[in-house]
């Protein structure tokens, strides 16, 4: 691999997966846990990135932070991309009007900005973490159907699909071993790229007050509540922006790396 | 030409339907009574219930969503819970000043991302280049709310170098309304003070909804060049003796722009999504402020409205931009 930043993407992801897996470990003291005394400490050797304002530890905050970040992703994404790529197999492989209705309601989804569908579905629905996610993947599965759709429509005529149907291989068979295993690669780019765009979708949700409510130690949550600090207490706001920075940027390397492994005009 | 324009209004009209039943479909999804929030807290049972009636809300569902979509073709998207005025009349106030945040804020990614992303590709691998990547990478990641927060705290409450949140000052009076957005009412007035001020306004909420459109057309421009700059006929071009310049601008960016032309016509939407969270933080009256507070009161049918008027800005922007497309470059739509 020439291009290091795949590289740099999956070791970023890495170190994120890992600070958010052994987060109980690490966190020096409970990410909920109030200390009015140490209140709006600046980062230093009692407190690595500071403390808020009610005084509970930001690092402790971005370590469990982390797994709440990494849970959205794999959560909405996961899910999204499940439905999205049903929706897109059957409808590349069976066309005909079932395609057609499909293809059109992924059209009419694709008409709305997402995030103020989702902040529309999220707001009726309640605002909590879990509805957030909800309104994300409703946002988000369409792009799984098209792109699903595009590239077995193009595979379906391709021949070694032909061939397993001329052997009598049944549909089900068809799709599963042969359609489905040769969409994955676009899949993951797909999936990489939108991991990053969900974890800022939930966070801004949260920022404005319908995804994650206080105290969760959610990084968009923590920016709301640091907003008013941000020229005299800049760590409250920076340190979670920076860690959704690094962690949407790990996604979107990685997407990068892989499309260019993928795509043979770039691959030079 | 007129048959493709017509599929792509038909197709736009199927869309709208589809959009109106959704719109409809979350506002059933409320676990709130609309007539009872609108009445109040000190109505009566029998009150609610007759302003049920009233509101048709005691009708099955089918017959409540076609009396819904009888009245949006009149324009009429009900009343809004909180500000007590028809929906459409608050958002035609609120539309013009997302419309001119968001022109402005295309304005800054285009004038900052095509310039950029062409100089990065020139020199590929160059400081310039890795500079530009690290640019556009940051502008995809960020939170744009921290952006926002960042830009304001610094240029605003710290050097004072721009003014703070709405869309002017507030000891000075809006242009009379002809577009609705504000620097254009003021110059076709020859209000030049309020040109200024609501100018000035702008320069920070624009730049903070236009970086993330500012890094996806630098990153489009910037492999668009890359691509043409391969091509056989530009290295005759080069063969030719033809000077950098001519070749640049005449055979490469000539051909890359296409792409970059679709892309600006794409963020359009992004823009939109963009600007509840610009618009939350600058305290800017348009249409993502409006559906904030909308959702926040749980004034339902003001949410309807702006999710409905939303959905409606982004496909039709995008049918224009495919008609136009079609226009200029009789190559494009080989379906």
């Amino acid at each position: 691999m020439k291009d290091p930043t795949m590289l740099v993407g999956l070791a970023l992801l890495l170190i994120f997966t890992l600070l958010a897996l052994f987060a109980p470990i690490l966190s020096p003291v409970d990410p909920i846990q109030q200390n009015i005394q140490a209140s709006l400490t600046a980062p230093g050797k009692d407190f690595l990135l500071g403390t808020d304002k009610l005084g509970r530890d930001i690092l402790s905050r971005i370590l469990f932070g982390a797994r709440i970040s990494l849970f959205v992703g794999l959560a909405v994404v996961g899910g999204a991309g499940l439905f999205g790529s049903v929706v897109g197999l059957f409808a590349g492989y069976t066309r005909g009007w079932a395609d057609e209705v499909l293809m059109r309601v992924t059209d009419i989804f694709f008409a709305f900005p997402s995030l103020i569908l989702a902040m529309a579905i999220a707001g009726a629905l309640g605002p909590s973490l879990r509805n957030a996610l909800i309104a994300v993947a409703v946002v988000s599965w369409p792009v799984y159907a098209r792109l699903i759709r595009g590239q077995v429509l193009v595979l379906r005529e391709q021949e070694f699909v032909q061939a397993a149907r001329a052997i009598g291989a049944p549909s089900l068979r068809i799709v599963l071993r042969h359609l489905l295993p040769n969409t994955l690669a676009p899949l993951l780019v797909q999936a990489s790229f939108d991991m990053g765009a969900v974890i800022l979708s939930v966070a801004g949700l949260s920022f404005i007050g319908f995804g994650a409510q206080p105290p969760t130690p959610e990084w968009g949550v923590m920016i709301s509540e640091g907003r008013n600090y941000i020229t005299t207490q800049w760590w409250l706001t920076a340190v979670p922006a920076a860690a959704i920075l690094l962690l949407v940027a790990a996604f979107n390397l990685i997407g990068d790396g892989l499309r260019d492994l993928l795509d043979p005009r770039l691959r030079k | 030409m007129l048959r493709f324009i017509l599929r792509r209004l038909i197709g736009l009209m199927l869309v709208m339907a589809g959009v109106s039943v959704i719109t409809f479909a979350l506002a059933q999804l409320v676990p709130v009574d609309p007539a009872a929030a609108a009445l109040g807290q000190n109505a009566r049972e029998e009150q609610i219930a007759a302003y049920r009636a009233e509101l048709g809300l005691d009708r099955p569902v089918v017959e409540q969503y076609l009396r819904y979509v009888g009245r949006v073709l009149q324009g009429d998207l009900g009343n809004s819970i909180r500000t007590r005025r028809p929906v459409a009349d608050d958002l035609r106030d609120f539309l013009p000043a997302t419309i001119e945040l968001s022109l402005a804020a295309l304005l800054v990614s285009v004038l900052l991302g095509i310039p950029l992303g062409m100089l990065a590709s020139m020199r590929r691998n160059g400081v310039v280049d890795a500079g530009a990547r690290v640019f556009a990478l940051a502008g995809g990641s960020m939170p744009i709310f921290y952006v926002g927060l960042l830009v304001l705290g610094l240029f605003y409450r710290q050097l004072r170098w721009f003014p703070g949140p709405g869309r002017l000052d507030t000891i000075l009076t809006a242009p009379a309304h002809i577009t609705g957005m504000y620097t254009i009412d003021a110059l076709l007035a020859g209000n030049w003070p309020i040109f200024q001020n609501s100018l000035y306004h702008l320069v920070l909420p624009a730049a903070t909804l236009g970086y993330f459109s500012t890094a996806v057309l630098l990153r489009m421009t910037r492999s668009a060049m890359l691509e043409v700059l391969q091509q056989d006929y530009v290295r005759t071009a080069k063969a030719k003796g033809l000077s950098r310049q001519v070749v640049i601008w005449g055979h490469v960016l000539k051909n890359a722009l296409p792409p970059v032309l679709t892309t600006v016509g794409l963020t359009f939407g992004s823009l939109l999504s963009g600007a509840v969270l610009t618009e939350t933080i600058f305290n800017w009256p348009g249409l993502g402020r409006y559906a904030t507070t909308s959702v926040t009161t749980l004034d339902f049918p003001a949410v309807m409205g702006v999710t409905l008027v939303a959905a409606i800005v982004y496909p039709t922007v995008n049918t224009l931009v495919d008609i136009g497309y079609r226009m200029v470059d009789p190559r494009v739509g080989v379906e």
